[in-house]
């Protein structure tokens, strides 16, 4: 085990964890200020996806791919809380969830009679496609990745931005403590709840834009990732977007080194296929260890956000 | 998973195919056959291939296997052992089928072919081949006309050992896995001579992408099963799977008659290129019909009807096909080569790995009775 391969780790590390912080930005909005666990969060990934590899086969152009994707995904959002998750705000936990499956099962079953049940495909850009020399020594990084981290920063920041530096922000703010008092005041709860889904949406939309290039861009794949956006999201605090970043990449981090490191320290004490073995299962739990520990050492979250 | 215990719940979206048109009988009753596969979920692509091969089969004859007409039932099974099982005993109970069929996935057949065998009907499998079910659980009425699990991967192994390559890294799943990218760094730092992948559906589609774009592609060859270079996985690698050999029991250039009118049929009723598992289930409806025919549609006579799909008395797509003791393939297994061809990443036949080559399981079959 070298330094150039604890630094490459490192890097993929925080690649996962920027594309989980893209798709947990938007459940713990939706989740900490709307009260809404929506388990559809990975369908809006998975439009966003298909959105993205539409538009990529059409235009040929990898920007209008990603914008193309972010508005779908937006839009889908839009119309799914108009028609469907405006009725569950007042429910109880159980009926969102049974609800919001009942969304995942309707979207995956829409994708495929519209795109067939075999997966898409999606190429980087030609300018992202190869890879970079990042550190003498080390084998060169791929550059779409590195892309992919430098665009989940910048949407950190905006997202920041937004929330501390905005109108819109501050209704965010002011609708997740005081709902009552911000309509009282005059503002359209309703109407700010349909953007910060949207918004939510579009975020997801985002994340399964990036991902194409990297996935097999077929149906069910925002089962996998939503998992582990949960996790996220209860680790760094619900309603917390710093939270969520900061969980993202906790957990990003932490899976990588797991995945990575754990079978090569266990293979200097067992056998080869032993130690694979125990560090594969190891591995695969160390994320729930560590959302474990983190609940036992604050019980809502590493950030509390506003209200509750 | 909680995700994993709701998605048991939600499998009531089972598709229902009523029974096929102008399927009156003439002479004998019609056959009844019971198809359980997977047509919704990420898996689904799979089940669909099985099955629209199988209705090839079945279509191409008026509705007939081996003369007789067939009421084909399809449901799917969602990927989920427990709606499996229930379709299975709803088939077997209600539908009173005299065969049943289609399942894609291992743990799926496991649950359910042991019901089907103990009720005395016949289960033929167009996919999953467990080992178990090869070896000391092997049953009179199971016959598996796809191949046994370990066949690609036999072949792969005396592949790359014929190629000369000493240090192969193997990479199989621990759990579904959607990014590659530790593995990947870490394969890259144990410097082999080649890599052999086991990630079937999605996660090879998914490896061999991240795979190119590490720029291993160029550096270390990479080797896998035949499923995980199928002509529709292909549409979703694009570039990334280029030259990669990949072991199979079947190709879509394989030069046979029966094929040659596979491929076109498949591909005029479809407007794609068939799969590995459209294969198979094309397959296990002419073994199906071959037996059929030899009894004369009197598919109740099991012992008669059993010897019929003992014989295997049906041109094969993949070329050479019998049946060994333990009624599992004992067929070529070939090597292919992915190659652009216009616009299209496509399969290449490249040549013959294994003759006539039988599971490792086939001894220790007693079959049961």
């Amino acid at each position: 085990m070298t330094a150039q391969l604890v630094f490459e780790q490192t890097l993929n590390g925080l690649q996962q964890g920027v594309m989980l912080f893209l798709m947990a930005a938007g459940l713990t909005l939706v989740f900490g200020i709307m009260h809404l666990i929506n388990l559809a969060h990975g369908s809006l990934y998975m439009v966003g996806a298909y959105a993205a590899a539409t538009v990529i086969a059409v235009t040929g152009n990898f920007a209008l791919a990603v914008a193309g994707a972010v508005v779908a995904a937006g839009l889908t959002g839009m119309v799914v809380e108009l028609l469907a998750l405006r009725r569950l705000y007042g429910r109880d936990h159980l009926d969102q969830v049974l609800a919001t499956f009942g969304v995942i099962l309707f979207f995956n079953e829409l994708v495929k009679i519209l795109w067939g049940a075999q997966a898409l495909f999606m190429a980087p850009p030609a300018w992202l496609a190869g890879s970079v020399p990042i550190l003498p020594g080390a084998a060169p990084y791929p550059a779409y990745r590195l892309f992919i981290i430098a665009v989940g920063l910048v949407v950190a920041l905006g997202l920041r931005q937004l929330i501390v530096g905005t109108r819109l922000g501050m209704l965010i703010r002011a609708g997740a403590t005081h709902r009552d008092m911000v309509g009282a005041l005059g503002v359209n709860i309703d109407r700010l709840f349909t953007l910060v889904f949207a918004l939510g949406a579009a975020l997801a939309g985002l994340a399964g834009a990036m991902a194409g290039p990297l996935l097999a861009i077929e149906v069910g794949m925002g089962e996998t990732i939503l998992i582990l956006t949960f996790v996220v999201i209860i680790i760094g605090g619900i309603g917390s977007v710093r939270g969520a970043l900061v969980g993202a990449l906790l957990v990003g981090v932490v899976d990588t080194y797991g995945r990575a490191f754990l079978p090569l320290a266990l293979r200097t004490l067992l056998p080869p296929a032993a130690a694979d073995g125990l560090g594969a299962s190891i591995s695969g739990i160390a994320i729930y260890v560590l959302m474990a520990g983190v609940l036992i050492w604050r019980p809502r979250g590493l950030f509390q956000a506003y209200g509750g | 998973m909680r995700l994993r215990i709701l998605l048991l719940a939600a499998v009531a979206c089972a598709i229902s195919v009523p029974p096929l048109p102008g399927a009156a009988a003439e002479t004998a009753k019609p056959v009844k056959i019971g198809m359980i596969t997977t047509l919704s979920g990420a898996g689904a692509a799979l089940g669909i291939d099985i099955r629209d091969g199988f209705k090839l089969a079945v279509d191409s004859q008026g509705g007939k296997l081996g003369g007789v007409p067939v009421e084909l039932t399809v449901v799917d099974d969602g990927q989920d052992v427990e709606a499996a099982k229930q379709i299975a005993t709803r088939m077997l109970k209600q539908d009173d089928v005299d065969v049943i069929t289609g399942i894609v996935w291992s743990n799926l057949a496991m649950a359910v072919v042991p019901t089907v065998t103990r009720a005395g009907k016949v289960y033929v499998s167009a996919n999953a081949g467990p080992s178990a079910l090869a070896g000391k659980g092997c049953h009179e009425n199971y016959f598996n006309v796809a191949y046994q699990n370990d066949n690609q991967h036999e072949a792969m192994g005396q592949y790359v050992t014929d190629r000369g390559f000493r240090r192969v890294y193997l990479l199989a799943p621990n759990y579904p896995e959607v990014d590659y990218a530790a593995e990947i760094a870490n394969l890259r730092a144990a410097k082999p001579d080649a890599v052999f992948f086991f990630l079937p559906g999605g996660m090879g589609v998914n490896f061999v992408k991240q795979y190119a774009q590490a720029g291993l592609a160029r550096e270390i060859p990479l080797f896998g099963p035949g499923f995980s270079f199928d002509e529709d996985i292909l549409k979703a690698t694009g570039d990334a799977a280029l030259g990669v050999a990949n072991t199979s029991q079947w190709a879509w250039d394989l030069d046979n008659p029966a094929n040659a009118a596979f491929v076109a049929a498949f591909r005029q009723a479809y407007g794609r290129t068939p799969t590995l598992y459209a294969s198979q289930g094309y397959d296990a409806a002419q073994l199906i019909g071959s037996a059929i025919k030899a009894v004369n549609g009197h598919v109740g006579d099991t012992d008669a009807f059993r010897a019929a799909l003992r014989r295997a008395d049906f041109a094969s797509v993949r070329g050479p096909f019998r049946f060994g003791p333990n009624q599992h393939p004992i067929q070529n297994i070939y090597v292919r080569e992915v190659v652009r061809s216009g616009d299209l990443i496509t399969n290449r036949l490249a040549g013959t790995v294994f003759t006539d080559h039988q599971d490792a399981y086939a001894a220790e079959c007693r079959m049961e009775r």
